[in-house]
């Protein structure tokens, strides 16, 4: 028996180092420094790269943070940096961007990234700035038990439907606040907004410019909708961000939701909630708005970057130990942790969501140089108007102001 | 003393607060007169796992070459200042032309960030700082009239809200005040309303983060405070006992003029303290119901990708004033003070 077991750990650890020799990891004796925010897609990814690489490093460390963007251009902007390479999202790639911090990796992918995916590719111009390994998205969560018991039983498709079946949960008395969402003041409210506004068909900006185009009819139609939702939200709503509607969720006090697909899975696991909330949870596309065809959702993904500020041979290393980490092999063994772009996935339930949106052709967060001032100056503007303290069109104007203000420093408006 | 031994004695302390003191408020000072250069952007083609669109993107070469010329940005004098994020000149007088009434006039300018953060960082600050004052020189004379075996363990735990971090304080607060929290689930009860929420409306947002500055700042005045009665001259007491003054004109005319050195000197410290107030509106998730000058700072320089160090400088030099200007009548004071003592 014992012999047995030895045997089994040697073939196990033999083929574990034939795994790892197979993988290409680049030149050797170089080193790899990531980071990444912390959750186990990313996890996932840096860790079989560790695994996988770390005996051709001669340093190779992974770092996970909670909010990376608050420290990554300052991270990049020495030289050499001090992370080889950064895993972004759409919106922290313009960050870094901005502030020319990242290298293309066209010669990289070339030499090292035959398996991947041409649509994994993030390119401008043709030059590849990142490659990207998951999706996220939000989207429409619904408790199919409650709505069956307020004689609803369809899952909604439309903000018209959302409503609808909000009023007759609210009418037949099970739930008073039945929707939840993140309204959080900040990022969170400029967020909503945008989903509603680029579902209305809006664009933020007037074309090939930074000149602001929210004060229209369709930023009013959005915030419309959005205050349509706030009716049936807790009157908390303002303070309320994914952790508080998460937890509203799991303790079963909401019936219908628009959150983040990255909360699909944390929902769904066993812990911090009660069966009947579990079992009953439905994840479909986010809802389109208006008669469009358009979910109100924004697109995003996770990808890998590699820093401009380091040696050649070090990113090399670093690109080739990183795309070492995405294939099918890593997904079959981290299936459920993200909604992978990388071949071999199989969407589970906590998935079903997130893909549903991008099939229904939710549009991509937008990849401009000045959306950060945008969001921000919608984070904190619009919250009067769901207050009710002022009008949809003020509540804009108030918006393009106070971004104009923003944009003109940081030299994007003149 | 000698001038040459006057200038060698105050040299360390000088040197330190040049450094320390004078030279950052003068950088910030002029990081605040400039903006960053004009990026240069060109539209290109952007493809993601979920198809191609036209975007714009910054021309790094050019925008790279104005940084090198001018790595302070673009001088733009006072209009940081006076733009729509700060003082907001134009608007103001916008608004002073267009809207009749005064009703209509303030509801405009209370609608600018600027003038929406002042209004609370002032109701806050006038209404902590009496409330500190007053309820931290009571706790300490009933402190100081407890029986020995008692007073220890009762200062230290007067102490302890000033020792929590103020952020967890806050935040403590913030659950217990949910409609799920024993604070918040309590009111509910005794007003009878299921729906009454402290965090959804204005004036009870106010009230919340009003009442946690006060809990929060009560420990600082009554330790002062505590550690002025130890002084109080027993000779002038017993006289006044002997006069048959009662505990109330005791504390009137004998306990308060021996300590009102050190009510200038609370006052100082939290005029200071409660206009500068922070922690407890990110805490408590108040930022849609109060606003004041530190979190506009925050919100100016929270993200590394954007900071904006010109328009965080401007409020930060507005905030130094604001401090001056409240500080003054209390200086003005003191010095007369310290003039008629001196004579």
């Amino acid at each position: 028996m014992k012999l047995k077991s030895i045997i089994t750990a040697v073939a196990i650890v033999g083929l574990m180092a034939s795994l790892a020799f197979s993988a290409d990891c680049g030149p050797k004796g170089k080193s790899v420094r990531i980071l990444g925010s912390d959750f186990p897609a990313i996890h996932a990814v840096a860790g079989t790269a560790k695994i996988n690489c770390e005996a051709n490093a001669n340093e190779f460390t992974v770092t996970h943070k909670d909010d990376t963007r608050l420290i990554m251009n300052a991270a990049l902007k020495p030289n050499p940096a001090e992370y080889t390479s950064v895993i972004v999202a759409n919106s922290t790639l313009t960050q870094l961007m901005n502030e020319d911090l990242i290298r293309p990796l066209n010669d990289l992918v070339e030499k090292y990234g035959a398996h991947l995916k041409p649509s994994q590719l993030i390119t401008l111009d043709g030059k590849v700035m990142a490659v990207a390994f998951m999706a996220n998205s939000q989207h429409l969560f619904t408790r199919k038990d409650i709505l069956a018991k307020a004689g609803v039983t369809k899952t909604p498709a439309t903000l018209e439907e959302v409503l609808d079946a909000a009023e007759k949960i609210r009418a037949a008395g099970i739930m008073e606040y039945p929707i939840v969402t993140n309204l959080k003041v900040g990022w969170n409210i400029g967020e909503v907004f945008n989903l509603f506004f680029l579902a209305h068909g809006g664009t933020h900006f007037k074309p090939g410019s930074a000149v602001p185009n929210i004060n229209n009819e369709k930023g009013v139609a959005a915030l419309n909708s959005m205050k349509a939702l706030a009716e049936y939200a807790h009157p908390d709503h303002l303070t309320q961000a994914s952790n508080e509607t998460q937890g509203l969720w799991e303790a079963g006090k909401a019936a219908i939701g628009i959150m983040w697909g990255s909360r699909g899975a944390v929902i769904l696991d066993e812990e911090g909630s009660s069966k009947e909330v579990t079992s009953n949870t439905v994840l479909s596309a986010a809802p389109t708005v208006g008669g469009g065809s358009i979910p109100a959702a924004t697109l995003w993904w996770d990808g890998i970057t590699i820093a401009k500020n380091i040696p050649d041979d070090d990113a090399e290393a670093t690109f080739a130990a990183l795309v070492s980490a995405m294939t099918p092999e890593m997904v079959a063994e981290h299936n459920d942790d993200a909604v992978w772009l990388i071949d071999g996935f199989k969407p589970g339930p906590a998935a079903a969501g997130v893909s549903a949106t991008a099939r229904a052709g939710a549009a991509s967060y937008p990849l401009i140089p000045y959306i950060g001032p945008m969001h921000e100056a919608l984070g904190v503007e619009l919250v009067d108007f769901l207050k009710g303290n002022e009008s949809a069109e003020q509540a804009l104007a108030d918006a393009e102001a106070a971004y104009t203000n923003a944009a003109k420093e940081k030299g994007f408006l003149k | 003393m000698k001038h040459r031994t006057f200038f060698w004695f105050i040299l360390p302390t000088l040197t330190a607060m040049v450094l320390f003191i004078a030279l950052p408020i003068v950088s910030v000072f002029i990081q605040s007169l400039h903006i960053e250069h004009e990026h240069v952007l060109v539209v290109s083609k952007s493809c993601d796992p979920f198809g191609c669109i036209e975007t714009t993107t910054i021309d790094q070469e050019a925008t790279a070459q104005l940084r090198k010329e001018k790595p302070l940005g673009r001088f733009n004098g006072f209009k940081t200042y006076t733009n729509r994020s700060h003082l907001a000149f134009a608007e103001v007088g916008e608004a002073w032309r267009t809207s009749d009434g005064l009703p209509a006039f303030l509801n405009d300018v209370f609608n600018l960030p600027f003038y929406r953060a002042l209004v609370f960082t002032l109701t806050y600050t006038f209404v902590v700082t009496p409330f500190v004052l007053i309820l931290g020189l009571a706790v300490a004379v009933g402190v100081n009239n407890l029986p020995k075996l008692f007073k220890g363990p009762t200062i230290f735990v007067s102490l302890l809200p000033m020792i929590v971090t103020p952020l967890v304080g806050a935040l403590t607060l913030f659950w217990m005040v949910d409609g799920d929290g024993v604070i918040g689930a309590t009111l509910q009860r005794i007003f009878n309303d299921p729906s009454l929420s402290l965090k959804a409306s204005g004036p009870l947002t106010w009230i919340t983060v009003i009442t946690y500055g006060i809990w929060h700042l009560l420990p600082f005045s009554f330790i002062v405070f505590y550690a002025g009665l130890q002084t109080v001259p027993m000779d002038t007491l017993e006289s006044a006992m002997i006069d048959g003054a009662s505990k109330w004109e005791q504390m009137i005319h004998v306990i308060v003029p021996h300590l009102m050195p050190l009510v200038t000197f609370i006052t100082l410290i939290l005029l200071m303290d409660n206009f500068r107030v922070f922690e407890p509106i990110i805490g408590l998730s108040a930022e849609a119901h109060a606003s004041s000058l530190s979190v506009i700072i925050f919100n100016e320089l929270r993200e590394s990708g954007r900071p904006l160090f010109g328009a965080a400088g401007a409020t930060s030099m507005m905030t130094i004033i604001g401090v001056a200007i409240l500080l003054t009548p209390v200086l003005i004071r003191t010095w007369r003070d310290f003039n008629r003592k001196g004579h």
